[in-house]
């Protein structure tokens, strides 16, 4: 910004020699790194949506395939009523709660959470099917109750399905946690949909490069603690 | 709007603004209420632009996607690459790429496309390749073992026995799709997002018919597609699945 | 590499990543605005802060976008200095929206266009609108009063609508008037927010008293109404507000047509508010408000929408420099 004239004392700034963001280009690295503490805030609340929605998400699903597991008839509902879930759009989901929470944060988490369910059950109940039976046979022999073979066996082995769809799963809302801006959640989509912001091409590249950046390091996590985990597999991509 | 305290009657209250406003034209909220909106011809208008940006966006993405996937898939080859832009395909936000894309390139039905398909290459990609790479051996080698050229043992083997999990892409693919074709106003296209994007014009009672209709669309088209799989699957397979 | 080594490992990557971000919101960011160092005005231009006032609670509004974000946040900033108690709660809607909010007692008041007022809540007519920005502050008070809600005297500058064109459109074409598009709209598209379709200041307007018929209506995101005239060719048309930067600072690029019809009336800005709530916060509430919005001309109404939407500054941040460089704020 280059000065100009004072008039009532307010400067008007000079704007005959547009400087990278005033005339717009696709990226002002400048203009970033000055900058980037506005997107602490919003970074913040996206990683809390993330994390509080994955967090419940995996609660509920968890829950969900230990019921589904240990009584059959249950799995075919529970797979279709986290389909149904799944298959919302998220952004419809949010104003269809929105009449009974509100806007704002805890909207946002529900509708969040809600797209997460069935990636969860999904993948745990795959993981818990995919037991050979001649290792749980093994186990009943030896004597392990029920809840020991879940605990002790079922699961373990069943981890790393689980965690492939707990990386889905997250990856997946943090792309779509942009969109809790509209109901006033928060996050990165702040700084994409807001007045004056819907059309700054650094902005919106910042923004949404900080989201792709968190699915990575999230994934890299997930992936990480997967082999930390289960030191008896070789690593295996999803 | 914060939630009311007599919150179960208002919400059935809105609840049944919304489906008036499917149903019966009214004064728009903005402009001193001159103008009508919705009622059952501007939800079919809609409803009909996003089905329509769907398809093509979805015909893109399968024109895109499915030769190379099938053919790496065959080969065996690539399976990094598969897998990869699959994680990576699920990370884009968005929001920033319609806005990019319209800030950049322009509003239109274009870009847009384009902006769609590239929510809807990965899930068709990555499903492909590892639906046809999984195909049991033994039954390719058969095949080649009878004769079969290459393209034909994809045709009439890897693909029939990958129908499932190839489904399962394209099904993901047309989420996705329709789930960004919502938002799709703020690149110039109006869909049944408008209700909920243009809230100042709708009012609450239209973004919450629209939110309703574009749940109704989506689950839909999921119920329309898991109907084409169920045909597409061979009643081997089927019985098997069951 | 064992297994602890890579615990550690990744521990240690944690550990960093979160001093990035701990070090980026502790750093912090100079604004470096060079100015001719104007001297601010006497002392008894400053706001001076009343701590009576300070028992009242005031919730600003505005409507959602760049312009009137900034009014809501010097209008604040403004009333915050003078010791009230305030909170916002600003991009709330359409000004039916804002209209709700203020009678259902949600917020304390919100700056209106006295001409959408008249047309949008009223039922005034457009061309009926006065021109004179006093008359109509007149006419629009009086019709609040009527509804139990009373409006502040209107600021300096006013804002319209207006038909804009890339000036190689405009000269192409011979445009000067929106009456020139007579027998030519029909080939072009004009784009316009969502909001124009249903407003007699916008669209209905223009097809009403200009007889104009488009060759197609689109409607976008105002953040995109220079855009589409970059990106769109030598058919595209734009509704653009008169108080937009992008005129002044490129006005060899963009030209607006004359309405000659006066279709689209000028409206000065009228803070709206409840005469309860006026009583409760004492006179410093509306003597803040006219005194902070007396430097809002044209020129600094353009050159502060252009801090936001040109130089990508927060309309917090605008409305704190407008307040430090016009002397109301020390």
């Amino acid at each position: 910004m280059t000065s100009g004239i004072a008039l009532a004392q307010v400067v008007l700034h000079n704007r005959s020699n547009p400087d990278c963001i005033q005339r717009n280009d696709i990226f002002c690295p400048g203009w970033a790194i000055d900058n980037i503490d506005r997107y602490v805030d919003p970074t913040v609340q996206h990683v809390v949506l993330v994390l509080a929605s994955v967090g419940i998400g995996f609660a509920i699903a968890f829950t969900l395939a230990l019921l589904a597991h240990r009584y059959r008839p249950l799995s075919t509902p529970f797979l279709a009523a986290t389909g149904v879930l799944y298959t919302i759009p998220s952004i419809a989901f949010f104003f269809l709660l929105l009449p009974i929470t509100g806007r704002g944060r805890t909207t946002a988490i529900i509708a969040l959470t809600a797209f997460t369910l069935q990636i969860i059950y999904r993948n745990i109940m795959t993981g818990l099917n995919n037991v050979p039976p001649d290792i749980r046979d093994a186990g009943s022999g030896m004597g392990l109750t029920q809840r020991q073979l879940l605990w002790r066996v079922e699961l373990p082995l069943a981890l790393p399905e689980i965690i492939a769809g707990l990386r889905v799963a997250t990856v997946s809302t943090v792309a779509i946690a942009t969109l809790a801006v509209f109901v006033n959640g928060g996050g990165l989509g702040t700084e994409i949909y807001t007045a004056g912001r819907l059309t700054f091409k650094t902005g919106i590249i910042l923004a949404g490069g900080l989201a792709i950046a968190m699915a990575l390091v999230f994934d890299f996590a997930l992936v990480t603690f997967q082999r930390y985990a289960t030191p008896w597999q070789r690593a295996v991509p999803t | 709007m914060t939630a009311d305290p007599a919150l179960p009657l208002s919400f059935l209250g809105l609840f049944g603004d919304a489906v008036n406003f499917i149903f019966n034209q009214q004064p728009a909220e903005t402009g001193g209420g001159l103008a009508q909106v919705g009622g059952p011809h501007q939800v079919l208008d809609l409803a009909s632009e996003q089905l329509k940006v769907t398809a093509l966006a979805l015909a893109l993405s399968l024109a895109i996607a499915m030769p190379p996937a099938l053919w790496l898939g065959h080969r065996g080859k690539g399976e990094r690459l598969a897998i990869a832009v699959g994680n990576a395909g699920r990370a884009i936000p968005e929001l920033a790429l319609i806005a990019i894309m319209a800030a950049v390139i322009g509003v239109g039905l274009g870009n847009l496309t384009i902006a769609l398909s590239v929510l809807g290459i990965p899930p068709i990609l990555t499903n492909t390749y590892v639906g046809v790479s999984q195909v049991d051996r033994g039954a390719v080698d058969a095949a080649r073992g009878m004769g079969m050229t290459e393209p034909e043992i994809v045709r009439k083997v890897e693909v029939p026995l990958a129908v499932p999990t190839i489904m399962s892409g394209v099904r993901t693919a047309t989420i996705n799709i329709v789930a960004t074709a919502t938002i799709a106003p703020l690149a110039g296209i109006l869909t049944l997002g408008d209700f909920i994007i243009a809230r100042n014009v709708y009012g609450d009672a239209g973004v919450l018919a629209g939110a309703i209709l574009v749940a109704l669309l989506a689950l839909s088209l999921e119920l329309i597609l898991a109907g084409v799989q169920y045909l597409l699957t061979s009643p081997g397979l089927r019985a098997r699945r069951a | 590499m064992s297994k602890q080594t890579r615990l550690r490992a990744v521990l240690a990557a944690f550990a960093v990543l979160a001093l990035a971000l701990g070090l980026a919101a502790c750093g912090s960011s100079d604004d470096n605005s060079d100015s001719t160092g104007t001297a601010g005005g006497g002392g008894g231009k400053a706001i001076v802060s009343n701590p009576a006032n300070g028992k009242v609670s005031l919730k600003i509004g505005s409507k959602n976008f760049t312009e009137q974000i900034v009014l809501g946040e010097i209008y604040a900033q403004a009333l915050e200095a003078a010791g009230y108690k305030v909170s916002t709660d600003l991009n709330l809607g359409s000004e039916t929206v804002a209209l709700a909010a203020l009678k259902k007692g949600e917020i304390s008041g919100y700056p209106e266009y006295a001409s959408t007022a008249l047309t949008s809540f009223f039922g005034v007519d457009p061309e009926k609108v006065p021109g004179n920005a006093q008359e109509a502050y007149n006419q629009a008070n009086a019709d609040f009063q009527k509804e139990g809600l009373v409006a502040f005297p209107p600021t300096p500058f006013a804002s319209a609508n207006a038909v804009g064109a890339l000036k190689s459109t405009a000269d192409k074409l011979g445009l000067k008037t929106v009456s020139d598009l007579q027998g030519k709209s029909q080939d072009l598209t004009l784009y316009g927010s969502p909001e124009c379709r249903q407003r007699i200041d916008c669209l209905l307007g223009l097809q009403k008293y200009y007889n104009l018929q488009f060759k197609q209506f689109k409607p976008v995101d105002i953040a995109l109404r220079y855009e589409v005239l970059d990106k769109g060719g030598s058919d595209t048309l734009s509704i653009l507000f008169t108080t937009d930067a992008q005129l002044a600072a490129q006005a060899d690029k963009y030209v607006i047509l004359e309405d000659d019809k006066h279709v689209f009336p000028a409206g000065n800005v009228i803070f709206v508010t409840d005469p309860a709530i006026v009583k409760k916060a004492g006179p410093d509430y509306e003597a803040t408000i006219t005194k902070v919005q007396s430097g809002l001309t044209i020129p600094v109404m353009q050159e502060l929408d252009a801090r936001v939407d040109i130089d990508q500054q927060t309309p917090e941040a605008v409305a704190g420099e407008y307040l430090k460089e016009s002397g109301y704020i020390k």
